[in-house]
């Protein structure tokens, strides 16, 4: 494969006590992570304020990473292509359909139902930000961010233009809890574009390589996070582009397939 | 505009769904107007209407040695992958370019969640049983870590999965990844099978018919669900007489979750760069394959969208009414369809419709015709606003 080439313009992410960019930089300067409740969840202002309060917790999760880094990127969000990425989706949906199917089914609600596609951040996205563009909802398993990269970065090779690529996962609920685990709520949010602009962070080469890696264990400050399967595989990205030097960080692609990034400022 | 792709061939494909085992079967039922629907015979409850379902997969549970896979949705793929040998296909794909070589793309809605509904009526003491708790039973990549187990391919494996477009849009995420050399060739699955979710959940969205659905007629009122498997096999060069994708359009209504914008805005998209793609202009399509659900405001958005870009010199017919329509799976489902249409030469009815929607009346094919099919598209339209078209050439005559 020849090797993908794209420009980090912008980052967003949102987890408890680490609501941006600039708080993740700060952590891992030294600074304590923010004091925050256990049932904290972001309010993205990019959706209406109904949506704000109701809207499923995995689209409040990546339209607030998604904005933060549309706007670090300085795009509007309506020319963005982009590609979400979940490990496990909508656990709490999945929960309470399958309790709810299981008791009786004919109370399932249809907003929970609507609500329950593995596309729902990407549909509530596209509504938000008047983006008629393809948005693409994807999962795979341990690889979820891996390839939501290798997707957006395709995309932004094959059409020349800046792709959002947003990855999440939210807190596992009930029976699910054991074989789906995820502990604390996450997303990141990156813009990648096709050329290196003003507000490019930094350059991202991209390829593949054979056999699997072990997610790099994120530093001591961060260890609350890799309760998440997507933070456990996003953050050794994020840490390498908060440090704004070269790096090359190894995630794991496949059952046998890991996908080598080499970040250069 | 997009610019102009070059064509991938399809080297081998196939389906399973209520129509039966593999494309003998879908030709065979398409060309006698033979429907797959019945009445529904699937949930414990009742819900009275009619569905597209595949039998037999209660008793083939797959291979021992998948066994942490095995779930409905899976046994469908096991099931629908040893159809017109396309296993053997797959494996001597993988075996010609090398396993790291091969992208491995499906699309499904569904996934394995039948099997998470299942733990959740049988919970002990709050717990999954045990025989269900299994981690690759509750992923929506269960589908994705099955096939990989299955055909032990090394290169990038993900599923897409944005409702009843899923398993169209893999084709676009093949043709890219194959254009830019990150594979030389991708395996495509899509399947999706009957579960509460489905259908209880369109149920409640007071979407689904009581009857077979009708799509384009105007006493239209409804869906019926069904499931299927479809594979298929995508590689830069193949026979001259294996049919090509030369193009796809995808793109986002931002309108509504569950309802398409009223002008059809995404659905024009994604057909206007389906045809750049291509190099096509609307009147050199032959024969459209619609997404045609059959609910009131689907079709009447797709047909004014038909009406306004196509002349009556073009084909058109859904077909959810022989299969119902089968969700994730319905993009390569429908794809093979097309396929297969343009491989025999003729258009299949639009099955248990009569009064066709008069703007469309003159595009829409309610009864099957004879006629040669060169160039082909195919609709795919989810909830989230996800609409993708595909096009299609057929391959060089024998």
């Amino acid at each position: 494969m020849r090797t993908l080439t794209v420009f980090v313009d912008g980052i967003g992410i949102w987890a408890p006590g680490i609501e941006d960019w600039a708080a993740l930089q700060r952590v891992l300067s030294g600074g304590d992570i923010a004091a925050s409740g256990a049932h904290a969840k972001p309010a993205p202002a990019i959706l209406p304020p109904t949506e704000r309060r109701r809207a499923p917790e995995p689209v409040l999760l990546a339209s607030e990473a998604a904005s933060q880094a549309a706007t670090m990127a300085g795009r509007d969000p309506a020319t963005l292509a982009c590609v979400f990425t979940s490990t496990h989706g909508d656990l709490a949906i999945t929960d309470e359909m399958c309790a709810t199917l299981a008791a009786d089914p004919r109370e399932l609600s249809p907003t929970r139902f609507h609500n329950s596609v593995h596309n729902a951040p990407a549909g509530y996205w596209t509504v938000a930000a008047h983006c008629n563009k393809t948005a693409t909802a994807i999962s795979a398993g341990p690889s979820s961010f891996a390839a939501g990269i290798l997707e957006a970065a395709t995309e932004v090779a094959a059409d020349g233009e800046a792709v959002l690529l947003a990855a999440y996962d939210i807190v596992a609920r009930g029976p699910l809890a054991e074989v789906a685990p995820s502990g604390v709520p996450f997303a990141a949010a990156f813009v990648l574009s096709p050329s290196r602009g003003a507000a490019t962070i930094a350059q991202l080469s991209i390829y593949p390589l054979q056999g699997t890696a072990a997610p790099k264990a994120p530093p001591a400050a961060l260890a609350a996070l890799t309760a998440n399967p997507t933070a456990v595989q996003a953050l050794p990205l994020l840490v390498a582009l908060a440090e704004r030097k070269p790096a090359k960080v190894t995630l794991t692609a496949g059952a046998n397939m890991s996908l080598a990034i080499e970040v250069a400022p | 505009m997009p610019t102009r792709i070059a064509p991938l061939a399809i080297t081998a494909f196939t389906a399973t769904s209520a129509l039966g085992h593999g494309r003998g079967a879908h030709a065979d039922a398409l060309r006698n107007d033979r429907g797959g629907l019945r009445d529904n015979d699937f949930t414990r409850a009742t819900l009275p209407c009619a569905i597209g379902r595949v039998d037999g997969l209660e008793s083939a549970p797959v291979p021992d040695a998948f066994g942490e896979y095995d779930c409905r949705n899976n046994r469908l793929a096991w099931h629908g992958i040893n159809a017109d040998g396309f296993l053997d296909a797959a494996r001597a794909l993988i075996e010609r370019h090398g396993a790291d070589r091969v992208a491995l793309i499906v699309g499904t809605s569904t996934s394995s969640i039948g099997a998470t509904e299942e733990g959740y009526r049988a919970l002990e003491d709050g717990r999954l049983p045990e025989h269900l708790r299994k981690p690759a039973l509750h992923t929506p990549h269960s589908l994705g870590l099955f096939l990989e187990a299955v055909l032990g391919t090394r290169g990038p494996c993900l599923t897409v999965a944005t409702a009843c477009s899923s398993s169209a849009k893999i084709f676009a995420k093949a043709e890219r990844m194959i254009r830019l050399g990150t594979a030389d060739a991708a395996i495509l699955a899509g399947i999706d099978t009957l579960c509460d979710s489905v259908l209880f959940g369109f149920n409640a969205l007071e979407l689904v018919s009581s009857q077979r659905c009708r799509p384009f007629d105007t006493a239209r009122n409804g869906i019926s669900i069904g499931e299927a498997a479809g594979f298929a096999i995508v590689e830069r060069d193949g026979d001259a007489r294996a049919p090509r994708l030369v193009g796809y359009g995808e793109s986002s209504d931002a309108y509504h979750m569950s309802t398409p914008h009223p002008e059809g805005r995404g659905a024009r998209l994604a057909l206007s760069d389906a045809l750049a793609r291509a190099g096509l202009a609307a009147s050199d399509v032959d024969y459209i394959n619609l997404h045609g659900t059959a609910t009131p405001k689907n079709d009447e958005v797709e047909a004014a969208v038909l009406a306004d870009v196509f002349t009556s010199r073009v084909r058109a017919s859904a077909t959810k009414g022989f299969t119902g329509h089968t969700l994730g799976a319905a993009g390569i489902l429908e794809a093979a369809i097309t396929l297969i249409a343009m491989e025999q030469g003729f258009v299949p009815a639009t099955l248990n419709s009569r009064d066709a929607e008069p703007i469309v009346a003159a595009q829409l094919a309610i009864e099957r015709e004879e006629r040669t099919i060169r160039v082909a598209l195919s609709n795919s339209f989810g909830f989230g606003g996800s609409n993708c078209t595909l096009a299609f050439a057929a391959g060089a005559p024998n």
